[in-house]
């Protein structure tokens, strides 16, 4: 038995490169704080780990539908919104405890992505793109026009903290950030004999018609993947106010939006482990140039440009089609300096 | 009041029709989403403060300079950007994103953020049905007026015009037809940036110039493309109409409630779009038929 499970690791895991670097790499999250104590940098991670999880939903939404949502910040905003005003307890009643007001949070951005999605699945393509801009930046006039719930552009403060420190603060946004990751890897995962949504959902981005052909009711699989996306959005949306203590009109704003197509558009769209490496990669990147504030955008931009005008398929695809290579016979992964397949043994060449 | 609705409706539409109208055409023929769009716009504003107001240069003189100069600029970005990623969407979408960003921390690196505003072209004004016209005003409407007949005769009647109405309805027929399409893509992207940079130089003397300016019409530009239909150019005209008549109505009668301008005007497209998902006067094209 174990034997056998140590063999299935090794074959499905430690054979190929991808996995193995991306196993090491979560094994390393965990230690991290064992080494660094400089609550700037841990803080530093924790809002890398929330931005994963909003990152991975976009890609689930827009990724896997081939539908770009440019106003995913809305997720993240109400679900602020909903935990704040529920834990400071206006207008309604007493004040909710923390592992309450987020997932209630979560739920009402789940809510909202479902009516987004009554002028949303009826469009396509970049119509959907712009319409979906529209509603963050409305719900934002709504925000500023109810001052007396809201908090108007203050937003609403002193929110309770996720835990006492922050090395717990650390390992809570590490885990629910692997828990979410999996669970959106798991549901987009087209070789998965358990669960069909990630057969689906490819088959969906690779061609609308052809899936209807097929018998697919692409509608409920597109509102299937607004209603995922849009909870765990959710659930970064309700960290992100817990953590920072203040839900705030910010948390709408058109560059949250953006900063979510940006990570992902850079690690490698469709494929979940791009928008990780992306945040990764770039939101440490622009907590570094903080150095240099005048030009920090301005080398941001730079970087994003440069990188997508020479790999347009991401850096994270980029790296791995150089690391691994396809055997054409069997499908099975190897490691690029194979030159026979390891399991048929059949030419890489 | 209404009629200070109408002036200000027409002003504040030319301008955007200015806009919608280049991002529709470069969209209608290109089929790229080119988001750094209002950079240009910013930048011919800008063009303007530094011309006329740092070198006090004559005001032609500025403004031809301008529109030139941010016309390169916007030509050099498509040949050394957007040309080589244009087959991939959201690779597009982002790079000139990126790109957009780029200009505004250069304009905020070369003028600093403060605010800035540049000399009227005519000063004065006048009274027409009872409503006071800031000859400033006036200009930006009829120029706006002109600038979009010149593209409409230029559309209609040119061969160029053929051209760029051929490539957009079919690529690969207008290419085996003989005509150059990366030739035609790299025109019209010149005349939409030449669009968007008259719209900056028209409005720059009226407006508080910052680097961060480009954002409130890159919005508006999108929910009118949208309203409007994509790639259609009498839709992207009168959808900037609209959605300009609806702003000066939010700003007119809830004067405590100014700032829902922007929302009033993306709720309206999203309730067009419900009725109809292709916008006013969308074009369905056959292979991308749901």
């Amino acid at each position: 038995m174990l034997s056998r499970f140590f063999r299935d690791f090794q074959g499905d895991v430690v054979a190929i490169p991808g996995r193995l670097i991306a196993l090491v790499f979560f094994v390393l999250l965990f230690f991290i704080p064992l080494f660094v104590q400089q609550p700037y940098i841990l803080r530093t991670l924790i809002f890398a780990n929330m931005f994963v999880i909003f990152a991975v939903s976009w890609d689930f939404i827009s990724g896997y539908t081939g539908q770009v949502n440019f106003g995913h910040a809305l997720f993240f905003g109400v679900a602020a919104y909903t935990s704040a005003m529920l834990n400071r307890g206006a207008p309604l009643g007493p004040d909710w405890p923390i592992w309450a007001t987020i997932p209630i949070g979560a739920i009402a951005a789940t809510v909202a992505g479902v009516l987004m999605c009554l002028p949303a699945l009826r469009l396509r393509g970049p119509y959907l793109a712009l319409v979906t801009l529209a509603f963050p930046l409305i719900l934002t006039g709504i925000i500023f026009a109810n001052t007396q719930f809201t908090g108007g552009e203050l937003g609403i403060p002193n929110l309770d903290r996720i835990s006492e420190s922050r090395t717990t603060d650390y390992y809570i946004s590490l885990v629910v950030m692997l828990f979410s990751v999996f669970i959106m890897w798991k549901f987009t995962d087209a070789r998965s004999g358990l669960i069909r949504t990630g057969i689906i959902l490819h088959a969906i981005r690779e061609d609308e018609i052809a899936a209807r052909a097929s018998g697919i009711n692409t509608i409920r699989y597109k509102l299937f993947a607004f209603i995922v996306g849009g909870f765990f959005a959710g659930v970064a949306g309700g960290l992100y106010a817990h953590f920072m203590r203040i839900a705030g009109p910010s948390t709408l704003e058109l560059t949250l939006s953006f900063q979510a197509i940006i990570w992902t558009v850079f690690g490698g769209i469709v494929s979940i482990y791009g928008a990780v490496v992306g945040v990764y990669f770039l939101y440490p990147l622009m907590e570094f140039l903080r150095v240099v504030p005048e030009f920090r955008m301005l080398i941001f931009a730079g970087i994003v440009v440069i990188i997508l005008l020479f790999m347009p398929e991401g850096i994270a695809v980029w790296i791995r089609d150089k690391l691994e290579r396809e055997c054409p016979r069997c499908k099975l992964t190897n490691v690029w300096w194979r030159s026979t397949c390891r399991a048929c043994s059949a030419s890489l060449h | 009041m209404i009629e200070g609705i109408i002036v200000n409706t027409l002003v504040r539409g030319g301008v955007y029709a200015l806009l919608a109208l280049g991002f529709s055409l470069i969209f209608g023929v290109a089929r790229v989403l080119q988001l750094a769009h209002t950079a240009f716009y910013m930048i011919a504003a800008y063009g303007i403060f530094y011309f006329a107001d740092m070198l006090g240069w004559p005001p032609v003189l500025s403004i031809l300079v301008s529109i030139i100069v941010t016309t390169g600029i916007g030509l050099l970005t498509y040949k050394l950007v957007i040309d080589r990623v244009r087959e991939h969407h959201v690779t597009v979408m982002l790079i000139t994103l990126a790109v957009a960003i780029v200009f505004q921390e250069l304009m905020l690196i070369a003028f600093t953020g403060q605010y800035r505003s540049a000399p009227s072209f005519v000063e004065g004004n006048f009274t027409i049905l009872g409503v006071k016209v800031v000859y400033q005003h006036a200009l930006i409407f009829i120029g706006a007026l002109v600038v979009l007949a010149i593209i409409w005769l230029l559309l209609s009647k040119t061969r160029l015009g053929i051209a760029i109405r051929a490539t957009a309805q079919d690529t690969e027929v207008a290419n085996l037809m003989g005509i150059n399409v990366s030739t035609i893509l790299f025109t019209v992207m010149g005349i939409a940036t030449a669009l968007a940079a008259v719209a900056g130089v028209l409005v720059a003397p009226t407006l508080v110039l910052e680097p961060h300016m480009l954002w409130p019409p890159f919005v508006m530009v999108m929910a009118i493309i949208t309203l409007g239909g994509l790639g259609s150019v009498k839709g992207s005209i009168i959808g900037a109409f609209v959605l300009a008549l609806v702003e000066v109505l939010v700003v007119y009668l809830l004067p405590t409630g100014a700032f829902l301008k922007g929302a009033a005007a993306l709720l309206v497209m999203v309730i067009v779009l419900v009725f109809r998902p292709e916008g006013l006067f969308g074009v369905v094209f056959e292979e991308e038929r749901l």
